[in-house]
């Protein structure tokens, strides 16, 4: 628990001083002025959105071969975690349109890969509140799961491969593309910080799952005896 | 600064939505567990 507490503060006081980074440190971007400080937010959450559902993905790779209840557990848990941190892009992304596009919302090649994703993901665990018996629900959610991260590198590819209203790539973008070096450090602090917060909040949503696999085992017991 | 109520309401309402999840883990977490005891008192008082 001390241990627990411990990196909840750290977590804490990294993704503060992300915050004051982004919101007061970095420099203010020349044609769309300080909206852009959303950027470091969004990117942020998308990069390790997109982190989390990778581990979920393995996790989900790793049931299917194993069928041992821990992987099940993490693969939950990290997909649970990306839904959220998905949901802060979606919410976000909007937010820095409106004032730049004119518009909320497009139906263009990122926006729309990016909700499916979501919409994907929302199903896994809405699969997994259907099936009730664990080994059937744990085979089918990890199935579900691979197939759902099929979505994931269509929407890395997306502003790569076509022409999207969504702005480029700042990473792995060809020429043109980078940003201002103080940026570009805040950025992947901003990354970090969030990579951080996953960890936390996966561990959290593990300990839980966990949790509910204790009182399964109880319960059982106790239909038995 | 420009655009301040976008800005603030775009990191407000994502926090908020980090900091509500947090909140319901933790609330899962104390009620499984409350359950977990209560599980395991009832059993130990049938042995």
């Amino acid at each position: 628990m001390k241990r627990y507490a411990f990196c909840g503060t750290l977590v804490v006081l990294l993704v503060s001083a992300a915050a004051y980074c982004s919101l007061l440190l970095a420099p203010t971007e020349s044609t769309m002025g300080s909206i852009q400080r959303i950027f470091y937010l969004h990117v942020s959450s998308a990069w390790t959105g997109l982190t989390s559902f990778f581990v979920a993905f393995l996790a989900n790779i790793m049931y299917v071969y194993r069928r041992e209840p821990r992987w099940d557990w993490l693969g939950t848990s990290a997909v649970e975690v990306g839904v959220v941190f998905t949901s802060v892009v979606l919410v976000t992304g909007p937010i820095w349109a409106h004032p730049v596009w004119g518009i909320w919302w497009t139906w263009d090649a990122r926006l729309t890969s990016t909700f499916i994703l979501w919409l994907l993901y929302i199903s896994y665990l809405l699969l997994r509140t259907l099936v009730e018996e664990p080994e059937r629900k744990a085979l089918f959610s990890a199935l579900f799961g691979i197939f759902a991260f099929i979505d994931v590198p269509l929407v890395f590819g997306s502003i790569r491969w076509w022409r999207t209203q969504h702005p480029q790539p700042v990473v792995m973008g060809g020429s043109g593309s980078g940003l201002n070096p103080v940026m570009w450090k805040v950025l992947f602090f901003s990354w970090f910080a969030m990579v951080t917060l996953m960890i936390l909040l996966t561990w959290s949503r593990y300990r839980l799952e966990a949790m509910r696999g204790d009182l399964d085992t109880v319960r059982r017991e106790a239909e038995v005896s | 600064m420009k655009n301040l109520g976008s800005i603030f309401a775009a990191y407000a309402i994502g926090w908020g939505i980090f900091f509500v999840y947090f909140i319901t883990v933790a609330r899962r977490t104390v009620a499984l567990r409350e359950d977990l005891e209560r599980l395991k008192n009832s059993l130990n008082r049938g042995k």
